[in-house]
């Protein structure tokens, strides 16, 4: 039973950790205002990025850290789409989802080739933390773990910290709720976004590299399989909170984590109403059903100077 | 100077123009650069697309299966045009076709012994009314929660989905129960092929009748004048006296219904069954093809044929010139960036013109 407990929450830090790394990432944005839909793609984009340089560089490090280039790249071209051209958020997120999709399906079979078999990609080994992983259940499923899980719990306190404790991370809010007012305070609101855009989407490149690195040791297409949303969804169920989207994560990869093993064990309890979950009570919390989300004001709205 | 302003918004010679010229540039460019990623990745891409024209137009078939692959872009294409003309976001077109689909069924394989001229109307009905209120669901959480529909439709997409993925491994899977779908549909309550022996069934007739009526009703109805300026300017259509919220329940109803339409379509006309995951991501394909088509009715077929050709000489395409048929997806893309571009680059120009026509203000 210990074990079965051991293996669980163990499941379910996987599960929460690439979830946990793009709601992060996309907090950022959405506390300056914008609203970031094309999460799939990136982390697309992420994985696929994150698998190959491991592979030519024969480091899963270069790898994540390729992907978090990679990822911030297209997360400047997000920028001067929806900040500089005031293109419609919602629209190029969801050009960006397709044209992820195409690109890394395509760059995959290219680099595979006609080789069915999967090339050895250096990937990331469990690091057991000393002391820590001696504790009883918990020590083995949470200190025992690779490096890039405990990177995304540390990242928690160090987002809340950015966020309400610096004075970027104050401008960055006044940016999200007030871009007028913050503008007229001397603040440059575009600098702002385009530097919250850019390094969120960095965070959820290393989200997107954790699939093709951590949790898989390859690219598989459409590997994200919704977990773009799923991470979306996080940051509203948050309550754009770092430590709520902390929970938030922990939650859905909770669900995720028992719908796999449902399935494995070939239970009839359906596991689809499981998955549905993290979709549902956002929208629960969204409507104000069990207790009330207020999201940033200014969220999805184009700022204009004059 | 004001009478002077207001002129330039009033006629503008451009604007047709302009409607026209950004998304055929888009198109254009977004070719261009597929050449040039087909070139990257070690194929021809003048041969990639000589095939992809030749899969699409090489024969009868062939040709049927354009109109095929249009038929639901267009029922999607003009959800979210709908939508958008009242200033909604439905990215939950998506959902909103597997309801559809899930409700054709539902009646399809309840009644059986109908005649086809009672049966197939009430099943098209069933699928609409089944988008719909997927829609409403949406429409009514904006409007008495607040709660942004942009996000509910997305999430309502997964929770249809795996409702449909639900129902055909649980409830509605078939008696010998291998395969996760749902049994077959009565005959009469199937599409009929229409043009024999290509696969093109009654459901292009119901797509272009939806844009004749998308047409009228923006053009022709004082509902459609109404939904227009809600779209426009909420505030205005309230002084005016129009009731902007039961607008949106409105517009969100037709807007999935007419999504449930395109899974009508696909479950009816190609399917005879309920199946998990049955749509390639028409809902999401319907985005693009209402962006590129300019949210006019003309605009949206011309795009769905478009993307039908595409779609349909995609799979020749990759097994002849071995050109992945995901390259279709980055030429999809590329197209709404470009359009969006071109729409911003339209905007930049027209504000600078302003700027020297009229001073600092």
């Amino acid at each position: 039973m210990s074990d079965f407990i051991i293996n669980f929450i163990a499941a379910d830090l996987r599960t929460a950790t690439p979830i946990l790394f793009a709601a992060l990432g996309e907090l950022y944005m959405e506390r300056s205002g914008i609203i970031n839909i094309g999460l799939e793609g990136f982390m697309l984009i992420g994985a696929l990025v994150g698998s190959i340089s491991s592979y030519f560089f024969n480091s899963a490090w270069l790898g994540v850290i390729m992907a978090a280039l990679a990822c911030g790249i297209l997360g400047l071209i997000y920028a001067f789409f929806v900040i500089t051209i005031k293109a419609n958020q919602v629209a190029t997120g969801i050009a960006i989802n397709i044209l992820s999709l195409g690109l890394t399906t395509t760059i995959y079979r290219a680099f595979m080739g006609v080789n069915t078999s999967h090339p050895n990609i250096a990937s990331f080994k469990n690091i057991s933390i000393p002391l820590l992983s001696k504790i009883p259940i918990l020590g083995q499923s949470i200190f025992n773990q690779i490096i890039l899980v405990y990177l995304a719990l540390m990242l928690v306190p160090f987002t809340y910290y950015f966020l309400y404790k610096t004075s970027i991370g104050l401008k960055i809010r006044a940016a999200g709720e007030y871009p007028r007012a913050t503008d007229t305070a001397g603040v440059n609101v575009f600098q702002i976004r385009y530097g919250a855009i850019i390094g969120g989407s960095m965070l959820v490149g290393v989200g997107g590299a954790y699939l093709s690195l951590g949790l898989l040791n390859m690219f598989t297409e459409n590997m994200v399989a919704g977990r773009g949303f799923i991470a979306l969804a996080a940051v509203i169920f948050g309550k754009w909170n770092p430590w709520g989207v902390l929970g938030a994560a922990l939650f859905f990869g909770f669900g995720d984590a028992l719908a796999i093993r449902l399935q494995v064990m070939g239970s009839n309890i359906p596991y689809q109403f499981l998955l549905m979950l993290p979709y549902i009570f956002t929208i629960a919390i969204l409507a104000g059903f069990v207790g009330k989300a207020v999201c940033p004001a200014a969220l999805g709205i184009p700022y204009n100077k004059e | 100077m004001k009478k002077k302003k207001e002129k330039t918004y009033l006629i503008n010679p451009f604007y047709d123009i302009q409607k026209i010229i950004i998304p055929v540039i888009a198109i254009f460019l977004s070719l261009t650069i597929g050449a040039i990623i087909i070139k990257a990745i070690g194929a021809d891409p003048l041969l990639a697309y000589k095939i992809l024209f030749k899969g699409a137009f090489g024969s009868i078939s062939s040709i049927g299966e354009i109109l095929v692959k249009a038929t639901p872009l267009i029922l999607t294409g003009l959800s979210f045009a709908f939508a958008f003309r009242a200033g909604l976001f439905n990215i939950g077109a998506e959902g909103q076709l597997y309801m559809g689909g899930f409700f054709a069924t539902l009646v399809g394989i309840s009644f059986k012994g109908l005649p086809m001229i009672i049966h197939l109307p009430l099943v098209i009905l069933a699928a609409f009314i089944g988008g719909g209120l997927w829609g409403l669901l949406a429409g009514w959480l904006k409007v008495k929660f607040k709660a942004n529909e942009i996000i509910t439709t997305v999430m309502l997409n997964y929770v249809a989905i795996f409702w449909v993925s639900y129902l055909v491994t649980g409830p509605m899977k078939a008696p010998p129960g291998t395969f996760p779908q749902s049994e077959t549909i009565a005959a009469s309550a199937q599409l009929p092929r229409i043009l024999p022996p290509t696969r093109v069934h009654l459901g292009l007739i119901i797509a272009l009748i939806c844009i004749v009526l998308y047409y009228i009703f923006f053009r022709k109805m004082i509902l459609g004048y109404e939904t227009r300026i809600t779209g426009k300017n909420m505030n205005v259509s309230k002084y005016a006296g129009m009731n902007s919220e039961r607008i949106m329940l409105f517009v969100m109803f037709i807007s999935g219904g007419m999504a449930g339409l395109a899974g009508a379509s696909e479950i009816l006309g190609i399917q005879g069954r309920l199946l998990a995951d049955f749509s390639p991501g028409y809902g999401f394909s319907g985005i693009v093809v209402s962006l590129v088509g300019m949210n006019s009715p003309f605009g949206i077929f011309l795009t769905a044929i478009l993307f039908g050709i595409l779609k349909s000489g995609g799979n020749l395409m990759q097994m002849i010139a071995r050109v992945p048929v995901a390259v279709i997806y980055i030429i999809e893309g590329l197209v709404v960036i470009f359009v969006l571009a071109g729409q911003g680059i339209r905007l930049k120009i027209k504000y600078l013109i302003n700027l020297k026509r009229y001073g600092q203000e």
